[in-house]
């Protein structure tokens, strides 16, 4: 058997008292396409930054084709011919992509446009070699996801990595750009580059990859060829217990519309139109799930629904009554809870405390406040009840929330939300970034919704979630809603081609 | 500085390493250590000393004897320390404008010009009403005074929040545009006519002067100052406003979130922030020179920045520095009598904040032998 | 030579410290660091180079000293902006409020004292008989001359080289730059230091073709206004020519106005430039309200690499 072309030897990294990667041994070969596999927060992207210089382990050794290696910076691991496509791309939005492919480039002081027409061809040929295509001489900020990626790619293959990592490809592609890109790094296998990607999707790594390194908590747990484990066997190793992936089991309800979408149209920043002519309908008691690609509109929808942006044209009936203006404090009022995208940056005020934190929607209210003052001792007694209720671990009432875990951050958030009894919530991505054992939680707090009538939007890009609690899923694409399915008949296929834009799919009723 | 017991102690492996020399070392970053510690303030004012003693030697000066006659003129003498007191009460109330807009990251460098206008239309009161009794008379040059300063601070806040204009620019600019209209009314429609053509106002009556403290120069401004800053306390510590104002200080988007208005916020701090200064101006000129004259204040905005920073916001410390800083401006006076100019204190306020600034940073730091 | 000629000539005498300032001020910001020091860097530049014009007689060893001065002043900003990481606008009021002082206190002995000389002007020979042009070219001095010279290779260095291209990827987004390989600290240093020597520069401009003597606090807030012309000028040097200019014109309209006999107070005339520069960026924030504005992205955040993502 050849040698290994990245070999890590008990690779060990701490960030303050956590440590993300606990004597991690891993390695890759030439030719191959090998899957980095585990969790969030298991310690992936950890181990593959520090191969890639972004890091630097506190102990432990790495070997490149052989040879040890000193990486203390990307430029040594670039040197050593390892480059990596970040899961938040490395591109300077406002340069263009050929001038962002450059960017490392020392030689040549003066740039006219004939260096720059040269290196433009130079980088076109490349791409086609490997099946990457973009446009090379608009800026960043006006290409699309899919396409970022491809720049990101050639700009490793352009700099001459011949070990090239990519953290969590898959997770802003459409089914169909992800085939592509697997087709894409099948080429470069073929032109015997080691190509190392994380992930946690199961099934991409049955589907494309030559042998598997499973990781968990910190630790290396398994390196498997391929075709020799399957799925189960892959969950049993990432999760550590078997889990069963199935649909919750529910009775239908039949509640009354709460919240009626018609011909909802928003502007979008740089003036596209961000939603158009979306309606939809959320019943009392029903959880409906909205799948899609991120950047099809579902910030927007969020935005709307819960005051935060006004709307061109369409109407928002909610409980009966019109809508008529966007406004924080009257959906709030109105019933509407809110879990928003990124906690730490819209959700939680990181550092205040726990009492801080959940007055953040009632305060205002007869409750919490009376002639403009704060009634600071029932308000406190009234966190400390939450607190306990949705078992949040804090050390203290008065701990900044920052210094809280992923999943504790999330269920005070929660508690914060569910306290006010919303008749409607919109969750977003509620679940990202949580272990196991917390995502399940979230999912028990939104099906107890359900159960005493609340309706809840769902908006994620987790198609398991979705059609584990959803009774309705509807697909998201490009402003409009442009499929639905109910609890029994969603498809993962149909629901698939769906988010990238092909809707006449036989089966599903649009 | 020695690393915590128990955070990270490294495992270095026997790399090859250049040992022993000093550039082995490097600086480690701990995002982690917010507070700074107790020190830190004073240690910046100590290196700000001894940074400024190097240009008062090369002036030919002992610095250690212009320091001493500085401390000695401050707060040596009775007369020295109610001085300082005087110079405290408008670092006081304009530091604590500065810090409310900072609570909700709302710079606002120009106290200068509120404290301009509002001592400006202070003096208006005495112009056109020159027969008010002396209560209605300082009641209303208060009220005027205020309402300047509040509508030099909306001038600032509009442009932020309808336009998206950066505030520190403004309420610079809005400072020249306020001292050069003091220049015109000084040397023009309010000039004193038995002035003997010097600039300035005519000289105000009893009735239009604030009470003093027996026979010395404080007054009664000392008390508007320390009602400001209870409030202040009081207002952030327990009502709902003051709760906004954290939520906003500690997450601007989770605030909105919270359906909190931003704008409104931001022009409500300015009005403040606008109005205390106002009232140090209406203090000054009622309280102090009785005139509205040139130079009726000597950089009061800019230094109570530093008065803001070096507090840390926090109300007793708000007092403790203007009362400290107020000493600073009047040992530059008083170091004048040996032929030193007066700017030395201007100069010490930048180098204290200066240190100040690094020193907020630098506990950050810890050094490390690099593998 | 009639009023246009005039107020041409004057706002590029006004203009150009203007300009000087606002080329520094855009090669700090395009690294991404605030420069609010400005207004403290000018009176540095300016006060040096009186003292050293006034105690040694030699024009360049005065201005050498101001720029040596004022990259000093720059390393401290960098020091305290990118290896600290202290904040940015804080750093800068520093800078503005010790400037002034220090101005201030060693400028006394010297102030009012006329200097020896101004900034030579450039012999051109037959370009002078040229009406109006040559009129205004005639009076141009060296550091007009070096300013414009430097507006060039400023945008041909921003656009059309390697550096440019490293100085646009660090101001927009560090962590990218240095995952290429690119020395984010050291370019920042570089140009942080850069354009506070240009913006001491500035300062000795004023004195020397301005204001031909040391008074405290001269640059009157024009270092401020240079601030705002970074802004106005979007980080581009060739709009901050034009922008420069416009607020030399302004400057010095106001001068000629009253000398044509006008009945408004000069205070007033006076207060343009300051109310112009704040009309100016509400027009421009209102007009650019949808659009970028062209700020460097990662403008007053200092870069840390090792961070959890």
């Amino acid at each position: 058997m050849q040698d290994p072309s990245v070999e890590m030897r008990g690779i060990v990294k701490k960030f303050g008292a956590v440590t993300a990667s606990d004597q991690v041994d891993f390695s890759a070969n030439a030719g191959e396409i090998h899957a980095l596999l585990g969790e969030n927060g298991a310690g992936k992207s950890t181990v593959m930054s520090m191969l890639s210089g972004v890091y630097r382990a506190d102990a432990g050794e790495i070997l490149i084709h052989g040879q040890p290696a000193r990486i203390r910076s990307p430029k040594d691991a670039a040197l050593l011919g390892i480059g990596m496509v970040f899961q938040n791309f490395r591109l300077v939005q406002s340069l263009t992509a050929a001038e962002n492919i450059v960017l490392g480039e020392k030689s040549s002081f003066w740039r006219g446009s004939k260096w720059m027409r040269n290196k433009r061809e130079e980088i076109e040929a490349l791409g086609e070699r490997f099946g990457l295509k973009f446009p090379v001489d608009r800026p960043i900020w006006q290409l699309s996801v899919g396409e970022q990626q491809r720049v990101e790619i050639v700009k490793t293959l352009y700099r001459g990595a011949d070990i090239i990592i990519l953290d969590e490809p898959t997770s802003v592609l459409t089914p169909g750009e992800a085939e592509q890109l697997f087709a894409t790094l099948r080429v470069m296998k073929q032109a015997g580059k080691t190509v190392i990607m994380t992930t946690h999707k199961m099934k991409e790594v049955m589907a494309s990859s030559d042998r598997i390194s499973v990781m968990r908590k910190g630790k290396m747990i398994a390196a498997l060829k391929t075709h020799e484990t399957d799925e189960l066997e892959l969950a049993r190793l990432m999760v550590g217990r078997e889990i069963a992936i199935s649909r919750q089991e529910r009775e239908a309800t039949e509640g009354a519309p709460l919240l009626v979408v018609r011909n909802l149209e928003v502007a979008a920043d740089h003036g596209r139109n961000a939603l158009d002519a979306l309606s939809l309908t959320v019943h009392e008691g029903e959880i409906v799930g909205v799948a899609g690609v991120a950047g099809n509109g579902q910030k927007e929808l969020a935005e709307v629904l819960t005051g935060l942006r006004t709307w061109r044209t369409g109407e928002i009936i909610f409980d009966g009554s019109p809508v008529k203006t966007a406004s924080v404090r009257a959906a709030i009022d109105s019933g509407i809870s809110h879990v928003p995208e990124n906690r730490m940056k819209s959700g939680l005020a990181g550092r205040l405390g726990s009492v801080d934190n959940l007055l953040f929607k009632s305060y205002r209210s007869e409750e919490h406040s009376r002639f403009g003052f704060l009634k600071a001792a029932r308000n406190r007694s009234w966190s400390q009840e939450l607190v306990r209720r949705f078992n949040v671990k804090t050390p203290e009432l008065d701990t900044p929330v920052q210094q809280l875990s992923g999943g504790n951050q999330q269920k005070l958030l929660f508690a914060r939300e569910v306290s006010h009894q919303p008749k409607l919530m919109v969750a977003v991505h509620p679940t990202q970034g949580l272990d196991v054992g917390a995502a399940a939680g979230v999912h028990e707090l939104l099906m107890e919704l359900r159960g005493s009538g609340s309706g809840v939007l769902l908006i994620s890009e987790d198609l398991d979630e979705l059609l584990q609690l959803s009774d309705r899923i509807l697909v998201m694409y490009s402003g409009s809603i442009i499929g639905e399915s109910d609890h029994e008949h969603a498809d993962r296929e149909v629901i698939g081609l769906m988010m990238a834009g092909i809707r006449s799919v036989e089966g599903s009723a649009v | 500085m020695s690393p915590k017991p128990g955070s990270d102690s490294v495992v270095l492996k026997p790399l090859p390493m250049r040992s022993g020399r000093w550039y082995s070392l490097r600086l480690e970053y701990d995002s982690s250590r917010t507070r700074s510690p107790w020190w830190t303030p004073v240690l910046s004012v100590i290196l700000a000393l001894l940074l400024c003693a190097g240009f008062i030697a090369a002036n030919g000066m002992s610095p250690l004897v212009v320091y001493e006659k500085m401390l000695r003129g401050a707060f040596g003498t009775s007369y020295g320390f109610t001085e300082t007191m005087v110079k405290a009460i408008p670092l006081l109330l304009c530091g604590l404008g500065i810090a409310v807009a900072y609570r909700i990251s709302v710079w606002n460098i120009g106290a200068e010009g509120q404290l301009t206008v509002g001592a400006m239309a202070a003096t208006a009161v005495t112009i056109y009403f020159p027969d008010l009794p002396s209560f209605w008379s300082i009641v209303l040059m208060l009220v005027f005074g205020t309402a300047a300063g509040a509508l030099w601070g909306l001038m600032t806040a509009v442009p932020r929040t309808h336009f998206g204009v950066n505030e520190l620019i403004t309420s610079l600019m809005l400072n020249y545009v306020a001292l050069l209209a003091l220049d015109y009314v000084v040397f023009g429609p309010w000039k004193d006519p038995k002035g003997f053509n010097f600039p300035g106002s005519p000289v105000f009556t009893a009735a239009q002067s604030l009470p003093v403290l027996g026979s010395t120069r404080l007054h009664i401004g000392l008390v508007f100052g320390l009602v400001a800053v209870l409030l202040y306390y009081l207002m952030i510590r327990f009502t709902r406003w003051g709760y906004e104002l954290r939520l906003i200080g500690a997450n601007p988007t989770a605030a909105r979130y919270a359906g909190i208005h931003l704008k409104k916020h931001i022009i409500i701090v300015m009005l403040i922030s606008g109005g205390l200064a106002g009232i140090a101006g209406m203090a000054e000129v009622s309280g102090v020179t009785h005139k509205l004259m040139q130079g009726i204040s000597p950089g009061y905005g800019y230094t109570a920045i530093i008065v803001a920073w070096l507090a840390k916001l926090n109300p007793l410390g708000l007092i403790v520095t203007s009362i400290l800083f107020g000493g600073l401006i009047v040992g530059g006076y008083s170091v004048q009598t040996i032929g030193l100019p007066s700017s030395i204190s201007e100069m010490l306020q930048g180098a204290i904040l200066f240190f100040l600034i690094a020193g907020d940073m630098i506990h950050r730091f810890r050094i490390r032998r690099s593998a | 030579m009639d009023f246009t000629t005039q107020l041409l000539i004057a706002a590029i005498s006004a203009g150009t410290p203007l300009l000087l300032a606002t080329l520094g001020g855009i090669l700090t910001e395009r690294a991404g660091i605030i420069q609010l020091g400005a207004e403290g860097l000018m009176l540095m530049g300016a006060v040096t180079t009186c003292i050293v014009y006034i105690r040694s007689g030699n024009l360049l060893l005065a201005l050498l000293s101001a720029v040596a001065i004022t990259a000093l002043l720059g390393v401290v900003h960098s020091f305290l902006c990118v290896t600290l990481r202290a904040n940015q606008t804080m750093s800068g009021l520093a800078m503005t409020l010790f400037g002034s002082g220090l101005s201030a206190y060693i400028g006394k002995p010297i102030s009012g004292i006329p200097l020896p000389g101004t900034s030579p002007k450039l012999d051109l020979g037959v370009v002078k008989q040229v009406p109006v042009i040559g009129e205004i070219v005639g009076r141009l001095d060296v550091l007009t001359w070096f300013s414009l010279l430097l507006v060039l290779v400023l945008h041909l260095l921003i656009h059309h080289t390697s550096w440019g291209l490293h100085l646009r990827a660090v101001g927009d987004n560090p962590a990218t730059a240095d995952v290429m390989g690119i020395r984010v600290q050291l370019i920042r240093y570089s140009y942080v230091t850069a354009g506070a020597a240009l913006i001491g520069l500035a300062g000795a401009d004023m004195v020397l073709a301005y204001a031909p003597t040391w008074n405290e606090g001269l640059t009157a807030g024009r270092g401020w206004i240079a601030v705002g012309l970074v802004i106005f000028a979007r980080w581009n040097p060739l709009r901050a020519l034009f922008c420069a200019y416009f607020f030399g014109a302004l400057d010095s309209i106001g001068f000629r106005i009253q000398l044509l006999g006008s009945a408004v107070p000069p205070y007033f005339l006076k207060m343009i430039p300051y109310v112009v520069t704040i009309l100016v960026l509400m027009y421009l924030g209102y007009r650019n309200r949808n659009k970028p504005s062209g700020t460097p992205e990662s403008l007053g955040t200092p870069y840390i690499r090792e961070q959890r993502f």
